[in-house]
């Protein structure tokens, strides 16, 4: 076995910390990155009925600055970051000119001429590039702060009240998907009501020499709470019955937003050009040649990733993530399907080694938590 | 220190041998590499399995791995329990976490495989 040290990897400020909790780390994204603490269905319910705490610094930041800072974006993006308000966010996606997914992201608007889009991880580098790049002839300049970003993650029902004492942020009126800075256990940072496990929940970004300092205040908090560290073994679970695409698996440059199901993201009726407008105005007229659908296996196994689905004897498509639901106990998946076979309740089959194993269409998400 | 009185495979698996039946399951090493395990799938009673062939699989939340038998033989038997709780091959794995029994055709294969104190020497090098 490879020791991961060996890799040309980036280290989290808590890599030490992990390994202390006991963390497996793999490398991801180009990151060496706890999966699991102990257990990672332990783990998943753990968010699901208390909180987690999560160490997201491998995510890359990126400010974009200037007077046409949210034209420039608009320009970049599929999305409208310049309709944003200040201190709210939006998810949006990077598109080549043929209007494939460079990467999905995060927008947040925290000035006028200031905006923040975070990326993923191993994306991160060739947004930077690609965002620079695409600043051109705009008054707007991008600072790629990924390295010198922490970032942290408290999800769960307990979030608010885990946070809550912690924070001179007023939490009762940060809606989901605003941001605002703050402190945090007196640490200055941005605290931002997003997440990626379908909880509510908190992200906040710090300098990374402060990032030991806030993990620690947090974990006490969280442990206090019912709380544990979780690893990105849950955070993928937890996303996929969230019904929440994940780059690289859902999402990758030969897959458009709108098979994705994520054609609200794009919009069109924005005014001016963007990358990778005349393919998706394409694609948004005809309809996309495959769709993106949650399943649920009804036979014996688990549905993997690159798993062929077929419908009777046609080949429909691909899986594209599967496991066993730690919530539901069932084994789900989400999948590539042809269009006829996208509505909920077709029931199509899933090659798992040699056996047609029969699986049900239905709408996403797998789990929405009680509003 | 693993059990003394189990055979081990390579792949980590054990074997028990009580006359001509061989118990088969998966060591604690290899389950607690996998993690929480959700689904072990196993060949019907009646089939044969070949010794370093794969039998089976176990799949934890992330993973998917095949099960090699350490010895040939039929399957005279699987472990009825791990349709509901594949859990038990991670808390019990050398008891109710077992997973086949197979009746053992060439007792001469046990030799092929590594005693306790081999397999100890096997994960203490990781």
């Amino acid at each position: 076995m490879t020791d991961p040290l060996d890799l040309p990897v980036h280290l989290t400020p808590l890599t030490e910390a992990h390994r202390e909790l006991g963390a497996r780390l793999i490398e991801f994204g180009g990151w060496l990155m706890p999966v699991q603490y102990g257990s990672i269905i332990d783990e998943h319910r753990t968010v699901r009925q208390r909180v987690g705490l999560f160490d997201l610094s491998h995510m890359g930041e990126l400010y974009i600055e200037g007077p046409d800072a949210g034209a420039a974006l608009d320009a970049a993006l599929v999305s409208d970051p310049s309709s944003l308000a200040i201190g709210r966010a939006h998810y949006s996606m990077i598109c080549t000119p043929h209007g494939g997914i460079i990467d999905d992201l995060i927008v947040y608007r925290l000035a006028d001429a200031r905006f923040l889009v975070v990326a993923n991880a191993g994306n991160a580098a060739t947004v930077s590039d690609a965002l620079a790049g695409r600043l051109d002839g705009f008054r707007a300049v991008l600072d790629d702060r990924s390295l010198a970003t922490g970032l942290l993650a408290v999800q769960g029902p307990r979030a608010a009240e885990v946070l809550a004492p912690l924070t001179d942020v007023d939490l009762t009126t940060l809606r989901y998907y605003a941001a605002t800075e703050g402190t945090v256990a007196g640490i200055g940072g941005l605290v931002a009501r997003t997440g990626y496990t379908g909880e509510d929940g908190f992200e906040v970004f710090v300098e990374t020499s402060q990032t030991v300092a806030l993990w620690d205040a947090l974990l006490e908090a969280v442990r206090a709470a019912g709380g544990q560290p979780v690893g990105l073994g849950a955070r993928d679970t937890l996303r996929l019955e969230a019904g929440m695409p994940l780059y690289g698996n859902e999402l990758d440059l030969d897959t458009n937003p709108y098979e994705a199901g994520l054609g609200r993201v794009v919009k069109l009726g924005k005014s001016g050009d963007f990358v990778g407008r005349a393919a998706l105005e394409k694609v948004a007229r005809d309809g996309p040649s495959r769709r993106l659908v949650g399943l649920i296996v009804e036979g014996r196994g688990i549905a993997r990733h690159g798993y062929p689905v077929w419908s009777g004897d046609r080949r429909s498509g691909v899986v594209t993530s599967g496991t066993q639901s730690p919530t539901l106990g069932v084994p789900i998946a989400m999948a590539y399907v042809a269009p006829d076979d996208a509505e909920p309740g077709t029931v199509v089959d899933i090659e798992i080694r040699d056996t047609r194993v029969p699986a049900r269409v239905v709408a996403l998400p797998f789990y929405r938590r009680d509003a | 220190m693993v059990p003394t009185d189990l055979r081990y495979t390579n792949d980590h698996e054990w074997v028990r041998v009580v006359g001509d039946e061989a118990t088969i399951g998966i060591t604690a090493y290899a389950a607690d590499q996998l993690g929480d395990i959700v689904f072990v799938d196993l060949p019907d009673v009646g089939r044969s399995v070949e010794q370093s062939a794969a039998f089976g699989v176990v799949e934890s939340v992330k993973a998917v791995s095949d099960l090699f038998a350490p010895v040939s033989g039929e399957v005279t038997e699987t472990n009825p329990d791990l349709g509901r709780n594949p859990e038990l091959v991670n808390s019990d794995p050398y008891g109710a976490g077992w997973m086949v029994r197979v009746r053992l055709g060439d007792a001469a294969q046990l030799d092929a495989l590594l005693d306790p104190d081999a397999y100890d020497a096997l994960i203490a090098a990781g």
